[in-house]
């Protein structure tokens, strides 16, 4: 009789077995291709090729889904089958960063030396000063640089340039720091150039794709958990009238009122970033009162219905305020605007953009009576 | 990036250039060519206006020639500001 442990197991065949480079109490990224030697140890290599997860991962955070847990570890990877005459490519351990450097490495052998910016991307990061003198550094000692390269070079995307200081890093850790292009793709044309980036490399595009993908984050930002509470409240509002309350005008008057403030989170939050460079004026603010105030009037002929002058006006100043507030927003998304002029237009627009909310209100609860 | 321009005279970028040693670090950081160096000569602010005070060409100019205000230009970190000052600030896990 066969014995417990012969008996034949049920379903597929068993699959490979683990590869060498799996190592006890780690997972695997999947764009771990090998290890390779070098004289401080194995080095993990990476793939150039993004696959299906990696590109699913970039639409998730670009929706602006658990934005800021998308990070791979810092310290040393490398690509191709590199030596130690080989360039060192510095970037944030943000996943979306680090995956368009390895995409853009196709057919280049080097290193990747991955700071902790706490899975920030370059710019924010260096704004935050994670990504700084003192973490490249840091990096470069634990990593054990010195010992697997021969040169002393690195390359740093210009964009972590408010961060680190190239004589700063020079000083403590001998290390040369290169300025890369502002764009991971140029990367090829730089090194083929050798390691000189053209002016146009130098500056950050801002074309409408670019500002359609922030425009996901930008929504998120606005519809949370309050704007429900704002709903109700709107909802509430809106059933005051002659008869003191009543659930009918509740429910036509707020649907009324929402979709007033929805066309403005439109204007404010989709529209202005679309048109930007075709909406009169600089400030962002002015821009998303010039489409609130067409998405409000938009709004009010959707409902043909009977509605008194004042509700328009609350419906109108509504939209123009969220649109103008959301538009406001967009300043901290865009890679050309000074935190010194935001103030100003702040400064300027948040009284107007508060006067419109209040005159929306008293028209909107008055206008039943009047 | 030339369609785009934001409030004028406004940016708090100032550059001394008595120090200037014109090493053109400034010139190659900045992401809006505000500086223009030209060889052995003293760093010179071409583009004003462009600056967004990221604060890259303060942060490696070797001479300290370059003042400028640096700080993030989004608008709920601005109210945080006001409201709780500089130092308790932070536009918050969602922001950039
Ligand atoms: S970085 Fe400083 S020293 Fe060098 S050119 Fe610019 S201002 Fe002059
Ligand atoms: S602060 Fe930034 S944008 Fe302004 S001049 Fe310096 S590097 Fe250029």
């Amino acid at each position: 009789m066969a014995k417990i442990d012969d008996e034949p197991c049920c379903g597929a065949p068993a699959g490979p077995p683990s590869s060498h480079i799996e190592r006890p109490g780690y997972q695997l990224w999947h764009f771990v291709e090998d290890l390779v030697e070098t004289p401080v140890g194995p080095v993990p290599k990476v793939s150039t090729n993004l696959v299906m997860s990696d590109q699913m991962g970039a639409i998730r955070v670009r929706l602006g889904y658990k934005r800021n847990d998308y990070k791979v570890a810092p310290g040393l990877y490398c690509v191709g089958s590199p030596g130690p005459e080989d360039p060192v490519f510095v970037t944030a351990n943000y996943k979306l960063s680090f995956d368009a450097l390895r995409r853009e490495l196709t057919g280049i052998s080097g290193w990747i030396l991955v700071l902790d910016t706490r899975g920030i991307n370059v710019w924010c990061a260096a704004g935050k000063k994670t990504f700084s003198t003192e973490e490249v550094c840091r990096q470069v000692k634990a990593t054990q640089l010195d010992k697997i390269i021969k040169h002393r070079e690195l390359i740093l995307p210009q964009l972590g340039a408010p961060g680190v200081s190239a004589f700063d890093v020079r000083k403590a850790c001998r290390f040369k720091v290169i300025w890369g292009p502002v764009q991971a793709n140029d990367i090829p044309e730089f090194i083929r150039a050798g390691k000189k980036a053209e002016p146009h490399m130098r500056r950050p595009t801002f074309t409408l794709a670019d500002r359609l993908v922030l425009v996901p984050v930008e929504l998120s930002l606005i519809l949370s958990r309050t704007t429900v509470l704002v709903l109700f409240g709107i909802m509430l509002l809106s059933g005051i009238g002659t008869e003191i309350f009543s659930i009918s005008a509740a429910w036509q008057r707020g649907l009324m009122a929402i979709a007033a403030l929805f066309s403005g989170v439109i204007a404010g939050a989709v529209l202005t970033p679309a048109l930007l460079p075709w909406i009169p004026g600089k400030q962002f603010a002015l821009k998303g009162i010039i489409l609130g105030l067409m998405a409000g009037y938009a709004t009010i002929f959707l409902h043909k219905g009977n509605i008194s002058t004042l509700e328009i006006a609350a419906m109108v100043l509504s939209a123009v305020a969220i649109s103008s507030y959301a538009a406001m927003n967009f300043t901290g998304a865009t890679p050309y605007t000074s935190p010194s002029g935001v103030e100003k237009e702040m400064r300027r627009f948040m009284p107007v953009q508060a006067l419109a909310v209040l005159g929306a209100i008293i028209a909107w609860v008055a206008a039943p009576f009047i | 990036m030339d369609t785009f321009r934001y409030l004028p005279g406004v940016a708090t970028l100032k550059l001394d250039p008595e120090p200037c040693i014109g090493c053109g670090m400034c010139s190659t950081v900045c992401p809006h060519g505000v500086f223009e160096v030209e060889k052995g000569e003293k760093a010179t602010i071409i583009a004003h206006d462009l600056c967004m005070e990221c604060g890259a060409c303060a942060t490696n100019c070797p001479v300290k020639a370059i003042s400028v205000t640096p700080g993030v230009g989004c608008a709920s970190y601005i109210i945080q500001v006001w409201l709780k000052g500089k130092e308790a600030a932070d536009c918050g896990p969602d922001c950039c």
